[in-house]
This record gives C-alpha cells, sequence and structure tokens, in this order.
C-alpha cells in the first residue's frame, strides 16, 4: 500500500528550480530518507507536501486525497504531521502546553462549553493533559512538563518537536534534520526513538537528514535529491554503491 | 538585612499573618478614606489592597471572596463618609470600564499577538448602538414613536452592544487580517479613524448619529422602577460586568482557543501544521476582544446620558494599549493593574498634582501635569521597555501537577 504518491511535482522560484518533476511512492508503515546535498530541495519538497508552499505543477495524493490547494490545517488534519529545520516550538508555552496544542483538532469545546466550563470540557482538558503527559514520556520529556520551551536544551527541544507532532494523530510524520546539533549518544537515543514511535503508533515516516550513519541505520528507502531532481532511490545498499550519489556528494571524478 | 530576610521568609509561609496584615491595612485605608475628607492618597491605598491580595498566598476561593466584599461593601462603604463620594465612584466607574476594555484589547495583543492600535472603534460602536435606540434620535430616524426606548432595555443592550461590536470586529478583521505586524497596526490605527469620522459625518444624507453634536438624552438604566443614574450606582452594574468579563477571559486563557491564540502569537506557520486555522482563529480572537469594549461602550452612554465622536479618538486606542503593555502583554492580573493605574493616574493623580502646582507656586496653565498626558504615556512606555519589557505582572504559564498526570498515565493501562 502506497501511503503517499507524488507524481511531477516541480516548484519554482523565479528563474531557480527548486524541485524539479520529482516523483515519490512512499510505502504504508515504512521509514523514508530523503538526502541530498544542502540546496538540494528536500525542505522545498516538505513544504510542498504540506502545504506551506503551492507547488506549480504536479500531484501531490495521499490515500487517494489531493493535497494540492489545501491549507496547511487541513493538511495536518488529514494525518500529516511534521517536525522543522529551525526548530519552531510555541517558546513561550510549557512543553506539556506545546503538546496541547498539537491535539487542538481533535478537542471538541466550544466557546459557550469553555465560558461556562461544562463539565465535558473539563474532563475534556484533563484528558487531554494526561494524554499530552504520555507522550512527553515517549519523548523522556515528562519531567521538563512545566518547563517554557525556550527553556530547554536543544535536544530536548527537537523530542519535543516531535511529541507535539505526535499529538496531531498522524498517520505520516516528516522529520526535518531531527538529529541535527546532536552529539553520537544523542543521535543513537533519536535512532531508537524514531523506531520505537514507528511501531508504537503504526506511522509512515520520511526524514531529511545528513548524518549518514543514523539514514543508513534506519531507513528502507533512500531518495536522493541534486539540483531539484531525484538521481536516485533504493535500499541503503543500493545507495552506498550508486556511482551518481557518491559523484554529487563528492563531486565529479571521485568515482574513478 | 539578613533579619529582614527572615521576617520576609516567615510572611510568605505565615497565611494567617498574611490574612491579619491584609484585614488590618485595609481597615486603616478605608478608615482613613471614610473619615479623611477628599484624600486621595488613602483611596489609592485602599485600591492597593486589592493588589496586596494578589500577592497573598490565600486559596483561591478566599481571595475572590475578600476581593468581592472588598468592591461589593467596603470600597462603596468607606467612600460614603464625605461629601466626595461620587467623585471616588466616577474614578471607580471609569477605571472598571477601562479595565475591561484592556482586556479585551489584551485578548488580541496580549494572547493572538496581533497589534490593533483602533480599538476604541468598537468601544464607539456599542456606545453608539445604545445611544441611537435610547436617545430621541432613533424617533426621527425610524418615524416611530416606540423610541427612545425606555431604561429597561439597557439590560438586553449590554448584550446587543457586545454582538454587534463582535460583528464589527468580524467585518473589520476579514479584510485587515490578512497583512501582519506593523502593517496590521497601521491599518487598524487606519480604521479606528475611520470609524470615528463616519460617525462624525452620519448626520447626511440621512442622519443616523447626528454627526459631530452628538447624541443627548440617552436613557438611563432602569430596573424595576428604579433609575441609576449617579456614579455610586453606576458603580454595582460596572462591577457586576467586570467579574463577568475577568472570569470569561480566565477560562478562555487556558481553553482549546486561548492555546491556539497563543501559538499563533508564538509561531504562526508552526500553529497551522498542527492544524489550527489562521484566520478563524484570529478572527475570534477580533470579535471577543471588541465585544468585552462593546458592552463598556453602552454602560459609558448610560452613565453619561451623551455621546460624541471626540470621545473616541486615536488617543484613547493608544491609552488602552499603554494599559496593557504596562501591565504585562498576556497577564490577566497584570492588565487589570495597568489598566487601572493608568486610569488612576489619568483622573485622579494627574489633577490631584495640577491643583496642588497651581496653588502652591502659581505655575503657568501650559506647564500643568494634565497636559503632559501623552509625555508621560511615553516615558512610561520608554521605562517599561526597557527595565520590564513584560510589564508589572508577567504572564505566568500554567502549571500541572505531574505527579497526578502519571498517576493517572499508569491507572490507565
Amino acid at each position: 500500500m502506497t501511503a503517499l504518491e507524488l507524481k511531477g511535482v516541480t516548484k519554482q522560484f523565479g528563474g531557480l528550480t527548486a524541485v524539479n518533476k520529482i516523483d515519490l511512492s512512499i510505502k504504508d508503515n515504512s521509514i523514508t530518507a530523503i538526502i541530498g546535498p544542502n540546496g538540494a530541495g528536500k525542505t522545498t519538497l516538505f513544504n510542498l507536501i504540506t502545504g506551506i508552499y503551492k507547488p506549480d505543477s504536479g500531484s501531490i495524493v495521499m490515500n487517494e486525497t489531493s493535497l494540492i490547494n489545501r491549507k496547511p490545517n487541513q493538511i495536518a488534519n488529514l494525518g500529516i504531521a511534521r517536525t522543522f529545520q529551525n526548530i519552531r516550538l510555541f517558546k513561550e508555552m510549557t512543553a506539556l502546553e506545546n503538546v496541547l496544542i498539537g491535539m487542538h483538532s481533535h478537542l471538541t469545546s466550544g466557546l459557550l462549553g469553555t465560558l461556562f466550563q461544562l463539565k465535558r470540557v473539563r474532563l475534556e482538558e484533563k484528558k487531554a493533559a494526561i494524554d499530552a503527559y504520555e507522550l512527553l514520556q515517549t519523548v523522556h520529556l515528562s519531567e521538563k512538563c512545566n518547563e517554557r520551551a525556550k527553556n530547554l536544551s536543544y535536544g530536548e527541544q527537537r523530542r519535543l518537536e516531535i511529541a507535539r507532532a505526535l499529538a496531531t494523530r498522524p498517520s505520516i510524520l516528516f522529520l526535518d534534520e531531527p538529529a541535527a546539533g546532536m552529539n553520537p549518544r544523542e543521535t543513537k537515543t533519536l535512532t531508537d526513538l524514531i523506531t520505537h514511535i514507528r511501531e508504537k503508533f503504526n506511522l509512515t515516516i520520511i526524514l531529511i537528514e545528513h548524518d549518514m550513519k543514523l539514514v543508513m541505520n534506519i531507513s528502507e528507502e533512500i531518495i536522493v535529491l541534486d539540483y531539484g531532481q531525484k538521481i536516485a532511490s533504493g535500499s541503503p545498499e543500493e545507495i552506498r554503491s550508486n556511482p551518481r550519489v557518491i559523484e554529487a556528494y563528492l563531486g565529479k571524478g571521485a568515482v574513478s | 538585612m539578613i533579619r529582614m530576610n527572615k521576617g520576609l521568609d516567615m510572611l510568605q509561609k505565615n497565611r494567617k499573618l498574611q490574612f491579619t496584615l491584609l484585614l488590618l491595612f485595609i481597615l486603616l485605608s478605608s478608615a482613613s478614606v471614610y473619615f479623611l475628607e477628599r484624600s486621595v492618597t488613602a483611596f489609592l491605598l485602599l485600591l492597593g489592597s486589592l493588589l496586596l491580595l494578589h500577592y497573598t498566598h490565600l486559596s483561591k476561593k478566599i481571595k475572590w471572596s475578600i476581593a468581592l466584599i472588598l468592591l461589593v461593601v467596603i470600597i462603596p462603604l468607606a467612600t460614603s463618609g464625605g461629601t466626595s463620594q461620587q467623585d471616588y465612584m466616577e474614578v471607580a466607574v471609569q477605571t472598571g470600564i477601562y479595565i475591561a476594555m484592556a482586556l479585551g484589547l489584551n485578548i488580541v495583543v496580549g494572547f493572538a499577538g496581533l497589534l490593533d492600535l483602533g480599538f476604541v472603534a468598537f468601544f464607539a460602536i456599542g456606545a453608539y448602538t445604545y445611544g441611537i435606540f435610547a436617545s430621541p434620535q432613533a424617533a426621527t430616524l425610524f418615524h416611530s414613536n416606540i423610541f427612545p426606548l425606555g431604561g429597561a432595555w439597557f439590560w438586553p443592550f449590554i448584550i446587543i452592544g457586545g454582538l454587534i461590536a463582535a460583528l464589527f470586529g468580524i467585518l473589520l478583521g476579514i479584510p485587515v487580517l490578512r497583512v501582519k505586524g506593523d502593517y496590521l497596526a497601521i491599518v487598524t490605527l487606519g480604521f479606528g479613524e475611520i470609524i470615528r469620522i463616519v460617525f462624525n459625518n452620519l448626520d447626511k444624507p440621512i442622519n443616523i448619529t447626528n454627526g459631530a453634536q452628538g447624541l443627548s438624552q440617552i436613557q438611563q438604566p432602569e430596573l424595576f422602577g428604579f433609575t441609576f443614574s449617579l456614579a455610586s450606582q453606576f458603580y454595582y452594574i460596572v462591577i457586576a460586568i467586570l467579574l463577568i468579563v475577568i472570569i470569561g477571559v480566565q477560562r478562555l486563557e487556558n481553553s482549546k482557543l486561548g492555546r491556539s491564540w497563543k501559538a499563533i502569537r508564538e509561531d504562526e506557520i508552526a500553529a497551522q501544521a498542527m492544524g489550527i486555522p489562521l484566520v478563524k482563529t484570529k478572527l475570534w480572537a477580533f470579535a471577543l476582544g471588541a465585544s468585552f469594549s462593546g458592552m463598556m461602550g453602552v454602560v459609558f452612554s448610560a452613565k453619561n446620558m451623551f455621546v460624541d465622536p471626540s470621545s473616541f479618538t486615536l488617543i484613547e486606542s493608544i491609552t488602552i494599549l499603554v494599559m496593557v503593555i504596562l501591565g504585562g502583554m498576556g497577564s490577566i492580573p497584570g492588565v487589570i493593574l495597568g489598566a487601572a493605574v493608568i486610569s488612576v493616574l489619568n483622573l485622579q493623580i494627574l489633577t490631584e498634582i495640577t491643583n496642588f502646582l497651581t496653588q502652591t507656586i502659581n505655575i503657568p496653565e501650559t506647564l500643568s501635569p494634565t497636559k503632559m498626558q501623552r509625555l508621560i504615556f511615553g516615558v512610561i512606555l520608554v521605562l517599561i521597555a526597557v527595565y520590564r519589557p513584560k510589564g508589572l505582572i508577567t504572564a505566568k504559564t500554567k502549571q500541572f501537577d505531574p505527579k497526578e498526570l502519571a498517576d493517572q498515565t499508569i491507572s490507565d493501562k
């Protein structure tokens, strides 16, 4: 089963073609890594799928639903969640509140229910706080639940972003450089966390990453982008020995 | 020094001591308000007891009960001693009106992070809504003798005024919210002025607002044959509305809607990626903030029995914004304090200082402190920006009990 299908997706910024006729087919419940040199169009591709940019042409389909011309919040409600390359937490809010925001679409309380503090609303809020706490436990942040997000360490902030994304109850999770700036030990914990949440929440995970050890360890499928084009795709072994990939990373002549 | 710290430490732990000291303070200040003839200092101290109450470590229920007793019983009683009761009450009523407006603006600026420089427009809309229908103006407008509506209509009009202001909040919001940040500030500033100028000129071709002359003979509120005419009577109306407003914003702050406002303030893109619809959430902020202002507009026009466009100038919007910034953006107790400080400063302290100065050293009128309102606001803003950028009382985050939550997650399984 394919979880997500892209066909001929193209995005231009002025004269620059950031993403050029990309075709992708992501398998259900798989872990896919997108790699490529800086400026290859990886994050742009994420932004196209999650609705932050509109593609100039091409189609993006999830479970037979087209994602084109939908707003980011609508796409989130269809079950796509993401983290950001340059952490975008709600800095002045606590870790737990950040996760509660992720639950936004699953809470039903309306204005009148809130103003009159109906029993239903109070119970729902309480249940949401417990669920949020449990998600914080999953990413090993439960002791920091009352801490403002800006006061967390870099690695903690990255994990909090994952917890917040999980709170939207996604079926596909996009991680944009989840290990950036982490030391080897933190990266190891993160790798375990990613495989753990895939099992626990039955997720399809797509990640952008520069840490090759993590990528080779974790992914079942690797897609290589360069200058906005897909230059290779396949299993980690295939990618490792693909001459075009080595060329893109190390430059011409490195292969021979 | 060490001894003093020890004393403070003890005071912090000992709730009974806090309670006794607070009572003593209230007793002394209210007695001095009662016995001294027109003492602004004593009145300010009495109001200050509410601030003291905020800082005590008493339980929520006790705090609310003491605050209620203070507002409903002690303050009206204490001020009834001398001849200047109505002066005090006038200040209290205006302060209450400003507090409600500042709390409304706090939703827009403090929670949702949308800088609105034309907020007084919604106050004007509330005031004119009641003003038109409860004055002879409506009779000439609709050629009908059921107008002006009687004073009993004041009560439903509090809600109608709030709803119409909310509606205008949405109508203005739809085009305005396409722009962000500084641009939003400029566009709202423009809209605030447009509303005032429209009211100023809507006496032709059809006379709706009676133009610059304003609306007069607005009916005073009436309840079971009792007419509210004095400031000390309006005081109770204002307190009642204010309590509803305060409880309302407190509940909103930590609700689904309140959280999504803050999320939008912190990071729009991330908020949207979490499933929050931007436009709808921002419009709610505009509508709810405007409705508080609209309700108080109705009270304002009923109290003065007169409205004209000159009450709704840009400086009013700025004043309300200064209240929010001084108190602490997003902090409900802070905004209440900020609004109280600024309105008391405007209404009482500046005039008192002016009176004092003119009596003692006979300063020229152009130098009188009441004329320096803008200068003083400017200085306050600069000082706040430099020394307390988060306001007098910083906004707090909601704290959860990790132990309780942890227990619950285990018992779930």
